[in-house]
């Protein structure tokens, strides 16, 4: 027993036969509502069950998420897979064996105690007794609800978790196949969705006798403002659309976008505002970060297909049972009538357009019933008409003390909304839904509640003893469509407090290490502080202005998740490069060591290309369409090299890494850069442009 | 117009019947079923679709079909037959090099053409081979040090 309460998955489906089932011979086929987004959950999840079960873990197969079968656990995100669906999974597996090792003592007529198991295997004081698992599936009640009743072995006796085990889904991947892209329906329709502009805009004209002389084979397809090309073949379609320019015209109807009404200025007061007056230097700042698009590698596809009053999507969307939801709103379809099943995409880093594409399939197979159709997004739409990720800023109001001691600290944060995930706020935040009917645009937006992590108040708090003021604002004025980015707010806010601290440090003049754990009594965040600066060889305060400087940066994402300190190392001329970094992480126990380094220095690498290099243009309130020539990501030449440490606390429990790297090795990189350069840059990202405003006005 | 081009394909004499101005990516996707090369942007911008013709990199999307007669091609999904293709697989298994693996076909092919043509790249080469290819996820150190793996497996079979 964990003593500890049911995790809520459980709750929400107690069955055993939910999660686990033996009914095929030899194999163990275990279900989660959470879905694989290139971030190894399937073979974590699988090594927990196996673990649990104590067999093999090549017998382990964790099934598709089908909202026909699968239970409900949201949508996949926050780094909650592993914590969450991990535990549940763990809870069940344990149970099944102890229910599987009852029948196996009652038909043997034997105490359970002298009985155990070796892959499937029932042995007898060791010995094989003859049973095995399968053998025993049928006697047992698989509708019993999973209980935290049967004992989880200690991390001690642990096998298969904890262990490097190579990712099953990438062997098919590398050669071809695997993804939702590679699967073909017969008879399958080509669709691509020629979009609005911009939100609201309205379809004025298609001219569909060009259409049919320039591109014989491709047709129109439209309801309202949405507007599909329909083919049978992909190229023709695909030719099609990038010429869309070419024969439908947009309008603007001015008056007919309205700003959604925004939540009263939220207050996450903490701790009482200390008097000013105790201050011998003070710096009043504003930090900010510009819209920065999710740029999924592969562009958004769905699959669809209407038939006998019943839809099928198959979709890379992080939250099947949310999109099933909203889809059957959409098209007036009954819930029941609708099934959504994940496929696997590319990586896609949060809320992209992996839901709109669904939709956008959806509706075009209702208006084609009995064909499969295949929808796939084009560069440009993939980059650019996707939610992107919210554009903020935060004021830091703070001063210091005689004692060197931050003695005031007040942080004013605001953001564009990061909750717009399909059904949030009672919405169906979806592109094609507001296409066909502008009453679908959001009215009001809502952060994501504290409980859930926050939104724009995503480390908003420091991790730092001292008292502090914050404020979240979500401003709602720009039509630009946002949602959840890999972290959320905490990349921006965790890039504002650990750069402020680098300047109080500054006017305190005490080293920046040395400065953070002056204010720093949580134990475990001190640990990788001091783990980061020794791997890194720290030394104290340096010169500034050199052109070649170190900076650090810590945080625990959410406030509960992992802890995570990072160095960088940067050279800076013309332009920053990002030479070396060194990041220490407490994750508690690591499921799959390798897997959770390949999650942090990846959320690592991109949190660097974000702060050097990534800002979505906006002009005029819209988002002109823009290819990667236009919006440079990190390249092979540019990645630093990294080192990462785990810190594994005995018997510390699991908790989610994806997304702890993101805000500090921001800061990280900020602080060097200020420290490289003798000046501050306190606009992301770090490009050639700002660095040569900051010193100039610095 | 459609024309029937005839071209090598993973060792094998293919004529697939398409419109000679379609782009390679298409052909090989839609017409062979052969789904390795990706579409990622359709733009030369991103590498996805990366295949060796003729023992150069070359990308799908924009490669007509006209372009290709008489040419040979591998693709990923040739990879296993061929050793440098084998010992680049197991190094980037070995490696746990990867982590959505949209990008990884291409990644692959582009460390193919390198290593056919140089098999003792120093990094710098490796960096310079692969800087055509994006990757998301962040997965660049894993697969800088696969590549370098199978540098060192096939200098070790070598003869």
């Amino acid at each position: 027993m964990t003593g500890g309460p049911l995790p809520k998955s459980l709750d929400d489906t107690p069955a055993l036969g939910r999660w686990i089932s033996l009914a095929e011979p030899g194999r163990v086929i275990i279900a989660s509502g959470k879905v694989e987004l290139g971030q190894g959950i399937t073979t974590a999840l699988a090594q927990i069950a196996a673990e649990a079960l104590e067999v093999r873990l090549a017998r382990v197969t964790l099934a598709e998420v089908d909202t026909d079968r699968a239970p409900n656990e949201g949508f996949t995100a926050g780094s909650q897979s592993v914590e969450v669906s991990g535990a549940a999974l763990r809870l069940a597996a344990a149970q099944a064996r102890a229910a599987l090792i009852a029948v196996a003592a009652a038909r043997l007529g034997v105490d359970a105690a002298r009985l155990g198991c070796d892959d499937g295997a029932v042995l007898l004081d060791g010995a094989p007794s003859g049973l095995d698992f399968w053998g025993l599936a049928a006697d047992v009640d698989w509708g019993q609800p999973v209980a935290d009743a049967a004992g989880v072995r200690p991390a001690s006796a642990y096998r298969v978790v904890g262990q490097s085990v190579p990712r099953a889904d990438l062997v098919q991947k590398r050669i071809g196949g695997g993804f939702i892209h590679d699967v073909d329906l017969p008879g399958m329709a080509h669709v691509r969705v020629v979009r609005q502009p911009f939100r609201l805009a309205r379809l004025e004209r298609v001219d569909s006798d060009w259409l049919a002389r320039r591109h014989p084979g491709v047709r129109a397809l439209s309801k309202a403002d949405f507007l599909a090309l329909v083919s049978d073949d992909e190229y023709a379609v695909h030719a099609a659309h990038a010429e869309a320019d070419r024969f439908v015209r947009w309008q603007e109807v001015p008056g007919r976008w309205q700003p959604a009404k925004a939540p009263e200025g939220m207050v996450a007061a903490i701790g009482a505002e200390p008097a000013p007056a105790t201050c011998t230097s003070t710096i009043a700042v504003r930090y900010a970060r510009a819209h920065i698009a999710h740029a999924s590698i592969g562009p958004s596809c769905a699959l669809a297909q209407y038939e006998a009053g019943r839809l099928t999507v198959w979709t890379h969307s992080q939250g099947v049972f949310a999109l099933r939801a909203q889809i059957a709103r959409c098209l007036g379809l009954d819930v029941a009538a609708v099934r959504v099943v994940h496929a696997h995409g590319a990586g896609c880093y949060g809320h992209n357009g992996a839901d709109d594409a669904a939709l956008d399939a959806a509706i075009v197979a209702c208006a084609l019933p009995g064909r499969p159709v295949r929808v796939l997004w084009s560069r440009e739409d993939e980059l650019s008409r996707g939610p992107l990720g919210a554009a903020m800023s935060a004021e830091i109001s703070a001063g210091v003390d005689a004692a060197g001691r931050v003695a005031a600290w007040t942080m004013h944060v605001t953001s564009a909304p990061h909750a717009q995930r399909p059904g949030m706020g009672g919405y169906a935040n979806l592109s094609s839904a507001e296409a066909m009917d502008g009453a679908h645009l959001p009215r009001e937006v809502a952060d994501l509640p504290e409980a859930a992590g926050g939104g724009a108040s995503r480390n908003a708090r420091a991790i730092y003893d001292f008292a502090q003021e914050v404020r979240v604002a979500i401003d709602t004025r720009s039509r630009i469509r946002t949602s959840s980015l890999r972290s959320l707010g905490a990349h921006l806010n965790v890039f504002a407090i650990e750069s402020a601290m680098d300047e109080l440090a500054e006017l305190a003049g005490a080293d920046p290490l040395d400065f953070r754990l002056r204010h720093l009594s949580d134990p475990r965040c001190r640990r990788v502080l001091a783990e980061a600066a020794e791997m890194s060889g720290w030394a104290g305060a340096q010169a500034t202005g050199e052109g070649v400087a170190k900076g650090l940066a810590v945080a625990r994402y959410k406030g509960k998740g992992a802890w995570l300190a990072a160095v960088a190392q940067v050279t800076v001329a013309a332009e920053v490069r990002l030479a070396r970094l060194w990041l220490a992480v407490d994750a508690g126990l690591l499921i799959n060591p390798e897997g959770a380094r390949s999650q942090i220095e990846g959320g690592a690498i991109q949190a660097a290309s974000w702060s050097l290099k990534e800002a979505v243009s906006v002009e005029h309130d819209r988002v002109a369409a823009f290819g990667w020539g236009s919006y440079p990501i990190l390249r092979f030449s540019e990645v630093p090299e990294i080192e990462t440490r785990f810190i594994e606390p005995p018997g510390a429990a699991p908790l989610g890494a994806g997304e702890a790297a993101q805000g500090p090795v921001a800061a990280a990189i900020g602080n060097a850069v200020a420290r490289a350069l003798g000046a501050r840059v306190r606009d992301l990202p770090l490009t050639r442009a700002q660095i040569l405003r900051a010193v100039a006005g610095g | 117009m459609t024309t029937s081009v005839s071209f090598h394909l993973n060792g094998l004499a293919v004529s697939p019947d398409a419109d000679s101005d379609t782009p390679l990516l298409f052909v090989l996707r839609n017409r062979l079923g052969l789904k390795a090369a990706r579409f990622g942007c359709g733009n030369e911008e991103c590498g996805a679709c990366v295949v060796e013709i003729d023992g150069r990199a070359r990308f799908a999307c924009t490669t007509p079909l006209s372009a290709l007669a008489g040419a040979r091609l591998t693709t990923a999904e040739g990879l296993p037959d061929h050793p440098i293709g084998a010992a680049l697989l197991a190094a980037f298994a070995q490696e746990h090099a990867g982590q959505c693996g949209y990008c990884l076909s291409g990644i692959l092919m582009a460390a193919f053409v390198l290593l056919r043509a140089n098999p003792t790249p120093d990094r710098a080469s490796i960096i310079a081979a692969l800087d055509g290819n994006l990757c998301r996820c962040g997965a660049h150190g894993g697969i800088l040090r696969a590549v370098e793996r199978a540098v060192a497996s096939l200098a070790e079979t070598a003869p």
